[in-house]
């Protein structure tokens, strides 16, 4: 592999995994908002307002976070992509530029109206503010998944004289069926990272003893909503989504399974280490005829083997995707296990007494946000060797006229940059955390400095 | 959208300059940085907004001039993060050392991103080495002189990124007159008429420079008589600044600094029309609206959901500026 290649990819794969540490949370996040909110329209319960309140500020603190890092996102399909963006600006920029004026702009503004504005506009703006904050953090998201699912599944183009990709449908393109499916599952994992954080937030304050009613609050809230987000994305989403691969990327699909020869009643590997160079897989463990049944729903059915495929059209980090596809899956498991006990739990009303299970949810906050990395890593991989799937090989796509040099520059740079963003982050989230909802009273949530009410300033000012 | 994200983003960067020598105090510094607070990030999606648009109607532009400006777009993009946080974090924890960090961390990297932003503009009226395929590579520096292969950096885009400096200087400093009032509010106002000079100074040097690099740049003046308006604009606003800052209206004062930028913008982009990125090397390598733009389709059905989208989000600034208008001071009921 060219090493000026390598540099450009593991730059965009450093920075876009950074990035997505952020949205998947505020994504995540956003829904619960609106639902704290709205009990607390409903009951008049002034504690689901102070939920509301200190949720905003999290999802405030990685808003920010969001953003600083996803400017560079757009700024790299020129800088480091330009012959992809050359090729296939024609059609995908349709899609980011709408992110830019549709979701952009509805969600900094009304998170600023959401932060700054309760006071002044009551409650009923304040609630309607949270939904536009969550209504547009989704929008945003869905033109990006627009973005890669033509990337993964061109539609709705075609190509012009000069070699370059042109739109020429533009509902077939907004309304790609890959777009949708890995929509839904992706939102699906978002909510999944936002409800056990906010479950596992719950757990912390429960077994340290501090801020308890608030603590059986998110409990409450976050063990639904992740029990429900885990069960959904297995089925329908992850299953559908997974149908898609199987149709459209058939050497994806065995790549992620690790079936290097065609098989009838192909069978589920569970644990196993590929070894590409003697086409095998070592120490399996698997289930039987499962793989012929979830992707042909027939048990004796032939699943196509990496064996029926030329060699470089493999993609080109198969132990990788393999690993990713395994940990995505294997959390995801996990997570319909833990989450099933708790909402058990929950509905018989031992959830807040059992320590052993809050312990358990406490600590598995990390894990959904590995689990939708790894899917992201299992999508993007399984893409190669092309960044347009079957029209435009990743090679011909870097900026071949930025030297290795200049990107491995930038490449430090960034890692520099983002280890001093990961320390103030940290900092941020625990002086939160530890503050917690009880901290905040309406009056501190006034127009003020940036996201959290300035304190000192109230002292000197008055 | 480029000339909107210049204005809004403009005085908040020209805040950020100027925060070092009008407020004395912490107290002062988070006037500053509450009279922006509100609307920073907002200012900041423009950015956002302005580079997917230019993505999208000019995606040949878009590739060549983001991969051919590599190196100073990273560092445009550290300094927007520094600037990021430290405008957003400075209030998170009560800490004079923390205070100062954030200060002189928001100060420098707005100074550093006025003067790379007009050198992006001075490279693209003094042109780049495109190549047949329309891509080049420029190094930050090379001998600081107009050879067919400069850097980013030579004397010309020097002097413009200078002359940016001063215009954000202007800009900012009328903002701040604008939004507060007392000591601080006059400092402004006195920072606003030095810097003037200044302007005034490089506004004419960097006419006669940019006639000597781009002498073509009259061509269209001469077809398009009409155009004569920008430059008129330009010469008006520039008067019409120190004739209202010593007269203490900042409103006025703040528009004509508007219009000022508005004009030196659209003047540049006048005298190069239709040529969107010239070519240092070969004339005919330019990009011009012709070979860069996108697809006929994509381009009518984006006319319709553009004009639309930009509706909505002008629909919410108005909002969120008129919500946080008037003056800004630490009092619990003030803005």
């Amino acid at each position: 592999m060219d090493s000026a290649l390598s540099i450009h990819r593991l730059h965009f794969a450093f920075t876009v995994t950074y990035h997505y540490i952020f949205p998947q949370l505020t994504m995540g996040l956003a829904p619960l908002i609106v639902i704290f909110k709205s009990i607390a329209i409903r009951t008049g319960d002034e504690r689901y307002n102070r939920a509301a309140r200190f949720w905003a500020k999290i999802f405030a603190i990685n808003f920010l976070f969001g953003v600083i890092t996803g400017v560079p996102m757009e700024f790299q399909f020129g800088t480091n992509w330009a012959r992809f963006s050359q090729y296939a600006g024609g059609v995908i920029a349709t899609a980011l530029a709408m992110e830019g004026v549709f979701a952009f702009f509805l969600e900094s503004s009304f998170l600023g109206l959401f932060l700054f504005g309760e006071k002044r506009f009551g409650a009923r703006v304040h609630w309607l503010a949270a939904f536009m904050v969550f209504v547009g953090s989704w929008l945003s998201g869905y033109f990006i998944i627009v973005t890669d699912a033509w990337m993964q599944h061109p539609v709705g183009y075609q190509i012009a004289a000069d070699g370059m990709a042109h739109l020429n449908s533009f509902w077939s393109l907004l309304f790609n069926e890959w777009a949708i499916w890995q929509y839904i599952h992706n939102m699906g994992g978002a909510l999944i990272t936002g409800s056990f954080v906010v479950a596992a937030l719950g757990a912390f304050y429960l077994l340290s003893r501090r801020q308890e009613e608030y603590g059986r609050m998110f409990l409450s809230l976050g063990v639904i909503v992740a029990f429900l987000a885990s069960v959904f994305q297995l089925w329908p989403s992850g299953d559908r989504h997974g149908q898609l691969v199987a149709k459209y990327q058939p050497i994806t699909l065995a790549a992620m399974e690790g079936l290097f020869h065609s098989e009838e009643g192909a069978p589920i590997v569970l644990v196993g280490q590929p070894d590409t160079d003697r086409q095998q897989l070592d120490n399996p463990i698997y289930v039987p005829k499962a793989l012929s049944f979830l992707t042909h729903r027939r048990w004796e059915a032939e699943v196509k083997g990496l064996n029926e495929f030329p060699r470089d059209r493999w993609p080109d980090n198969l132990p990788l995707l393999y690993y990713c596809y395994h940990i995505m899956v294997g959390l995801g498991t996990i997570f319909i296990a833990i989450t099933t006990s708790a909402a058990f739990l929950l509905w018989r009303n031992r959830l807040f007494s059992a320590r052993w299970m809050l312990w358990i949810l406490m600590l598995s906050f990390p894990f959904p946000f590995i689990a939708n990395t790894a899917g992201w890593i299992t999508a993007e991989v399984g893409r190669q060797p092309w960044i347009v799937y079957g029209l435009l090989r990743t090679e011909q796509g870097f900026s071949s006229h930025v030297s290795a040099g200049n990107a491995l520059f930038s490449l430090i740079g960034f890692m520099g940059m983002y280890t001093v963003l990961s320390v103030l982050f940290l900092l941020l989230m625990w002086r939160e955390i530890m503050h917690g909802p009880e901290f905040l009273s309406a009056r501190q949530l006034r127009p003020g400095v940036g996201i959290m009410p300035d304190r000192t300033s109230r002292r000197e000012g008055v | 959208m480029v000339i909107a994200y210049v204005l809004l983003d403009g005085f908040d960067l020209g805040a950020g300059i100027i925060n070092f020598f009008v407020a004395r105090n912490h107290h002062e510094r988070s006037l500053i940085l509450r009279a922006i607070g509100p609307v920073w990030d907002g200012n900041e999606v423009w950015l956002l907004a302005a580079g997917g648009a230019l993505f999208f109607a000019f995606p040949l532009l878009y590739a060549s001039s983001f991969s051919g400006f590599y190196l100073p777009l990273m560092i445009v993009l550290w300094l927007l993060m520094l600037r990021g946080v430290g405008v957003e974090l400075r209030s998170h924890v009560d800490d004079p050392l923390w205070w100062s960090f954030f200060d002189f961390l928001f100060s420098f990297s707005s100074l550093l991103l006025a003067i790379f932003f007009g050198a992006a503009v001075g490279n693209v009226i003094r042109g780049v080495p495109l190549n047949s395929e329309g891509f080049f590579f420029e190094a930050l520096w090379t001998d600081f002189r107009l050879s067919p292969y400069p850097g980013i950096l030579d004397w010309y885009t020097v002097l413009i990124g200078v002359l940016a400096l001063a215009t954000l200087t202007v800009h900012g400093a009328h903002y701040i007159a604008l939004k507060t009032e007392g000591d601080i509010c006059n400092r402004a106002r006195r920072v606003a008429a030095l810097s003037w000079w200044a302007l005034l100074l490089l506004t004419v040097l960097s006419l006669v420079a940019s006639l000597y690099v781009r002498p073509q740049a009259l061509d269209n003046f001469h077809l398009r008589p009409w155009g004569w308006i920008i430059p008129a604009v330009v010469a008006a606003s520039l008067i019409a600044m120190p004739f209202f800052h010593t007269r203490e209206r900042d409103w006025p004062a703040f528009l004509s600094s508007s219009a000022y930028i508005v004009g030196t913008l659209g003047g540049a982009a006048f005298s190069m029309y239709p040529i969107l990125l010239p070519a240092s090397t070969d004339p005919r390598y330019s990009l011009t609206i012709h070979n860069a733009k996108t697809g006929a389709y994509s381009m009518s059905v984006g006319l319709i959901w553009w004009l639309i989208g930009t509706a909505l989000a002008i629909g919410y600034f108005t909002f969120l500026y008129r919500f946080f208008s008037g003056k800004v001071s630490l009092d619990e009921d003030g803005y």
